[in-house]
């Protein structure tokens, strides 16, 4: 087997340090293609790596691979170090995989920006932050990616930073994970506190000293974390925001992989979950409510982005119910197939917004499907595969979620159910105002004359994305025990703390075909509704449009309250105090800097003067400790 | 029993290898002065310069293959145990040999750029190493103190190279009067001790104390007093410092980089030797002067920093205060105290030998251009520079990924562990002091250009344009400190006869890109290289600090 993981981040790292430096001298395209050269070598040794570890044994799939110790410190020592198992490589072979094709698309789609070689430097960075935060052996290594994807995160969504709405979503993201953020670190704490390892399988395989109440802590605290990252409830406002970056960016870090981080973070800590089943509980209602809120909000929307980015907010929340229930390879595999089909539909998007000079308003579209066949068909591609249409990706994947749902408690199955119906809507409503109807944009003289198709270098990562979109499913099939692949590989990994469904084989054909159902119902309302108008202003609530206005609470609450605190630290705390404070230390510093100033006379008697009393000094010391 | 050593220079066991860097860097020099002696012509100063760092090189490589032998075969001595060939001893001897290497770069374009030939500077600088080496390795007080005298009076000369600045004089003069009046007082220390003890060797004084009740011997005490003045000095610990700023200021600044580096390093080097090893029993005597010294050292230090304006001043009393830091280790009296203070001296040598070198560069033709309004707005002019100085000197003040945290995280959670608690916090304190200094010059640097307004408030810069002239990464040219004015920062002396603006600030008319020497150039990446790669990939140094002090004689 392949012990070099160490070059899969090494490789968009060298990307980042040459593009950083030397971008702008290699220019455009060529430092697009070069960023995506190094993605596509990290997937390349990712495959390799994974070749090898089919041929071992499962029991000696996993290992860990240390470089150096980073923070030696008493008793803490901080490695670098990656720890590579089944779950870590599929998660590096999703990532590196849709990265080089995102890669790909971008060199396309940011052909004309003025901060092209920016861009790039940036998404490399990213992406080796991304493998790191997936495959480190510790929790501090971990926390370096986690905070770098979510500083890259920061920088993209800011990109075009001249744009006041994107550096105020920069920030909102910023501070938004920061709270996550918090939880993580305060889960370190009580880790280290508990067991005084941070490295992940140490903690692990000793679950067992920490007592209930202290598992509970930590794994509600990561779950804090995990929130931030991912756009849960309480902290999911910012992702829709996210969408001011660049489309490849929401797709790729908003939709594919950092929003997941903190999914992954949580199958990752499993046996942790499985001591601290509370919090289990809490994780997969969560979800379960995220899931169907974001996706109201969703069938509302008019900016083609948004209705995306809710839709993936509440994908990841089927993700953290699968979380919940302890189905963790559903988490798993509806987490790449949602990586598949949401990244397609991202880049559709991008494909629409990219015809139309920038537009982003669906009820400025219409029409569309005569001059981008490629994207109506990619985006369709996408849409059914969400839709959990049978055979495609979500059917199975969503499907797996849904069963074992409805193992664990029937209450949290309805919810996902009628989640499911809304799936299917509201991406059927913007595949229809935006590829059917009127062609609105030409009346609102959107762009002159007719979109056009975008060129192949777009075109050819939807190809690719809307296959696996389509085939995705493979990768675990119900029915038999051979066809299993995805959870027998992370058997190893998950298995002895996964839950299993009681439904049986009879139950899960029922609940396949309930699912379909569910999907035609939803597929067949958005049909009915929105393929000739895009005016029905009954079916968008100005509740639901507006998000169920927690943005406007939280302002209230929060921005408001929180001025309100930070205008009395500034005025009255700040001002007064630590001012007075600061500036009083540093005017007696200085005061005091000037007086010892004049003992440096410059006159060699008196520093010999100096060296003479320091001696008697000392001298005195001595012969009173002799006792003379 | 001192001349032992020298009647064993006369039998045949003397391990030649144990002191091969040494000889190495006393022989290059000779070499050196017959090639200018009996060449017709004078020779370019990059051939001196060449052979320095053929011999820091040479030299540096002995030591690594010393290291080598060492580690498996555990310490021993050599020259009838005059000499300790120790991790210890090794691990400075790597330290002063890499130093040598960095000094004949920097020296070399210095000396091309003043113009001033000859080998004196090589030749000096490579004897004071071969000093600071010795005081190192040595296993006798008597040969501490000749390595001290080789290093210091190589040092006194190198100080007063520049003979047209008279500033260059002075400094030579005072640090000889006073280097002459500490040295006196060491040696008499060096009497008293022998007349205690009945040995000069270090060993046998410290087997002496564990046979022996000594601990009331007035005449012991005294010595070790006299002892402690004498490191003092070379070290600048307060009060013995009033030598350093003015030393500093005056000498050439690629030597006063190569005397922050050197002289500590012997200095300390010889001091933990002797205090740890041979002392130890006595540590409750000398534990609280090490304690006042290390405190008084630390403030004044940091404080008097605050207030000079010029640049070469306030890296004195920068390494005024670093010296503190040391001490701070030693004060703990324990493996991991000494091992951090090795640590702290090894990574302190390339960051201070680094920021001399950018000194070196930014002061131009004349060695004059020190106040800090020569470095305002760099950034622009010197880009590189500019990031080096930035590295170095947020090194300097501890800030993390570089090894000046790793140094000031040592130390301090050493003087914890060592339940020197008070201490610990005073030396955090002083760090914070010190900060303020240190990041004064960044900020200068990096924002002074646009004298007179404001510094841009955080995250100006996503919102406005302009902050897209800082280059790729604009958003984190966003972090700034706080909205303070350039001129409010920049000391108790507002210039308003100055002109502001770039490139203003300096009555020279030389293009400023073409400014850096290769060669400075070149030792300038070596020293924020090993700063910044060493402070992320940590292991290998903290390791070898730690492993030297594990093989100590």
């Amino acid at each position: 087997m392949l012990h070099a993981a160490y070059l899969m981040p090494l490789f968009p790292l060298a990307g980042f340090a040459v593009l950083a430096v030397f971008g702008r001298k290699i220019g455009n395209p060529l430092a697009g293609w070069l960023a995506t050269g190094t993605v596509t070598a990290s997937f390349a040794i990712a495959l390799v790596t994974l070749a090898g570890m089919i041929g071992e044994p499962a029991s000696h799939r996993s290992f860990v691979e240390t470089l150096f110790t980073w923070i030696p410190v008493s008793a803490l020592h901080v490695q670098v170090g990656f720890l590579i198992d089944p779950l870590s490589l599929v998660m590096v072979l999703f990532v590196t995989g849709v990265s080089a094709v995102i890669h790909w698309y971008s060199i396309g789609y940011m052909a004309h920006d003025e901060g092209y070689a920016r861009f790039f430097v940036y998404l490399n960075l990213f992406v080796a932050s991304m493998l790191i935060l997936v495959m480190a052996s510790n929790l501090v290594f971990t926390f370096v990616g986690w905070e770098g994807v979510g500083l890259c995160s920061y920088f993209l969504i800011a990109f075009w930073y001249d744009r006041p709405a994107a550096a105020s979503a920069g920030k909102k993201a910023f501070i938004m994970n920061r709270v996550g953020d918090a939880g993580f670190l305060l889960a370190m704490f009580v880790l280290f506190n508990a067991l005084h390892t941070l490295s992940i399988p140490a903690i692990l395989a000793h679950l067992g000293d920490l007592s209930t109440g202290t598992a509970t802590a930590a794994a509600l605290l990561l779950f804090l974390a995990a929130t931030g990252k991912s756009a849960q409830i309480p902290l999911f406002t910012w992702l829709p925001d996210a969408m001011e970056g660049p489309t490849p960016v929401s797709a790729l870090i908003h939709a594919a992989t950092m929003v997941t981080a903190g999914v992954y973070l949580m199958v990752r800590m499993s046996p942790l979950l499985h001591r601290a089943t509370d919090v289990s509980e809490v994780i997969a209602i969560v979800g379960v409510a995220t899931a169907l809120v974001a996706a109201t909000i969703a069938s509302t929307q008019n900016d083609i982005k948004k209705v995306i980015a809710y839709s993936t907010v509440s994908q990841i929340g089927y993700m953290f119910l699968a979380v919940g229930v302890g189905a963790y390879t559903a988490a798993i595999f509806l987490m790449v197939a949602h990586a598949f089909y949401k990244s397609l539909l991202f880049l559709s998007a991008g494909s629409v917004i990219h015809g139309l000079h920038d537009e982003q308003d669906i009820k400025k579209m219409g029409g569309l499907r005569k001059f981008m066949p490629w994207t109506f068909a990619a985006f369709m591609a996408g849409w059914l595969a969400i839709a959990g249409v049978p055979p495609l990706s979500a059917f199975w994947a969503k499907g797996a979620v849904l069963v074992h749902a409805f193992s664990y408690d029937i209450g949290l199955w309805i919810v996902g159910a009628i989640t499911a119906v809304f799936t299917a809507y509201y991406m059927g409503r913007e595949f229809y105002i935006v590829f059917y109807g009127d062609e609105r944009w030409r009346r609102l003289e959107v762009i002159k004359g007719d979109p056009h198709e975008s060129p192949w270098v777009m075109r050819g990562p939807l190809v690719i994305l809307s296959v696996l979109a389509a085939i995705g499913g493979l990768l675990d099939l119900p029915f038999h025990p051979h066809l299993d692949f995805l959870s027998s590989w992370l058997a190893p990994v998950v298995g002895s703390v996964s839950r299993h469904s009681s439904v049986g084989v009879g139950g899960e054909w029922a609940l396949a075909i309930t699912d379909s159902v569910l999907a035609v119902i939803g597929v067949t309302l958005a049909w009915r509704l929105w393929r000739v108008t895009a005016d029905a202003r009954h079916l968008e609530p100005a509740f639901l449009q507006r998000a169920w206005l927690v943005d406007e609470t939280y302002d209230k609450i929060f921005a408001r309250g929180g001025e309100a605190l930070a205008g009395f630290l500034a005025n009255v705390v700040e001002a007064k105090i630590i001012d007075g404070a600061v500036n009083g230390t540093a005017s007696g510093l200085r005061w005091m800097g000037s007086g010892l100033r004049r003992i440096q006379t410059g006159y060699v008697r008196n520093y010999a003067i100096g060296i003479v009393l320091g001696l008697v000094a000392i001298l005195a010391w001595m012969l009173v400790r002799a006792g003379v | 029993m001192s001349l032992f050593f020298l009647s064993a220079l006369v039998l045949p066991k003397i391990a030649w290898s144990a002191i091969l860097p040494e000889l190495i860097l006393l022989a290059a020099p000779l070499v050196l002065l017959a090639v200018s002696a009996l060449s017709a012509r004078r020779l370019p100063t990059g051939v001196y310069a060449g052979g320095m760092g053929a011999a820091g090189l040479a030299s540096l490589g002995a030591s690594v293959w010393l290291w080598t032998q060492v580690t498996p075969h555990g310490a021993g001595t050599a020259v009838d145990g005059a000499i300790a060939v120790d991790g210890f001893s090794v691990l400075v001897m790597i330290l002063v040999s890499s130093v040598v290497v960095l000094a004949a770069l920097i020296g070399e374009g210095y000396l091309r750029r003043e113009g001033i030939g000859g080998p004196e500077y090589y030749v000096l600088a490579m004897f004071s190493a071969a000093g600071a080496m010795l005081m190192a390795s040595a296993d006798d007080l008597v040969l501490i103190f000749l390595g001290l005298e080789i290093m210091s009076i190589a040092l006194y000369v190198l100080a007063g190279l520049d003979a047209r600045r008279q500033g260059s004089g002075e400094a030579a003069m005072k640090y000889f009067l006073l280097g002459a009046f500490s040295s006196a007082i060491f040696l008499y220390g060096i009497a008293l001790v022998y007349g205690a003890t009945g040995s000069t060797n270090l060993p046998q004084i410290a087997d002496f104390l564990a046979h022996n009740v000594a601990s009331s011997d007035g005449l012991l005490l005294a010595g070790m007093a006299l002892l402690l003045v004498g490191f003092f000095f070379k070290i600048a610990a307060v009060p013995f410092h009033m030598w350093t700023p003015d030393v500093y200021q005056g000498s050439p600044t690629p030597v006063t980089g190569f005397m922050a580096a050197v002289a500590k390093a012997g200095g300390f080097a010889a001091l933990l030797r002797v205090f740890f090893a041979s002392f130890g029993l006595l540590r409750d005597d000398w534990q609280p002067v090490i304690w006042l010294v290390a405190v008084v050292t630390l403030l004044v230090g940091a404080v008097l920093a605050l207030v000079q304006r010029d640049v070469k001043r306030m890296l004195a009393y920068s390494s005024i205060n670093h010296a503190g830091f040391i001490l701070v280790g030693l004060e703990a009296a324990t493996t991991r105290g000494i091992a951090a203070s090795l640590y702290y001296l090894f990574v302190y040598g390339f960051m201070v030998v680094g920021t001399f070198a950018v000194v070196t560069v930014i002061a131009r033709r004349g060695d004059e251009a020190h106040d800090l309004g020569s470095y305002r707005g760099l950034a622009q002019r010197q880009p590189f520079l500019a990031a080096m100085l930035a590295l170095l000197l947020l090194a300097q003040a501890g800030v993390p990924l570089t090894t000046g945290f790793l140094a000031k995280l040592y130390i301090i959670s050493a003087a914890v562990e060592a339940h020197s608690y008070a201490l610990a916090v005073i030396a955090m304190v002083s760090a914070a002091i010190a900060a303020f200094f240190y990041l004064r010059v960044v900020v200068l640097m990096y924002a002074g250009a646009k004298s007179g307004v404001g510094l841009p408030a955080p995250l100006a810069a996503t919102g406005a344009g302009e902050g897209a002239g800082s280059g790729e990464l604009s958003p984190v040219a966003a972090y700034g400190p706080g909205a303070a004015s350039a001129a409010e920062l920049e000391g108790d002396r507002p210039e308003a006869s100055r002109p502001d603006g770039a490139g203003g600030g300096e009555g020279h008319g030389e293009p400023d890109a073409a400014g850096v020497p290769a060669t400075i150039a070149l030792a300038i990446a070596l020293c924020a290289g090993f700063t910044l790669l060493f402070g992320i990939w940590a292991q290998p140094v903290v390791e070898l600090a730690r492993q030297a002090t594990l093989l100590f004689h």
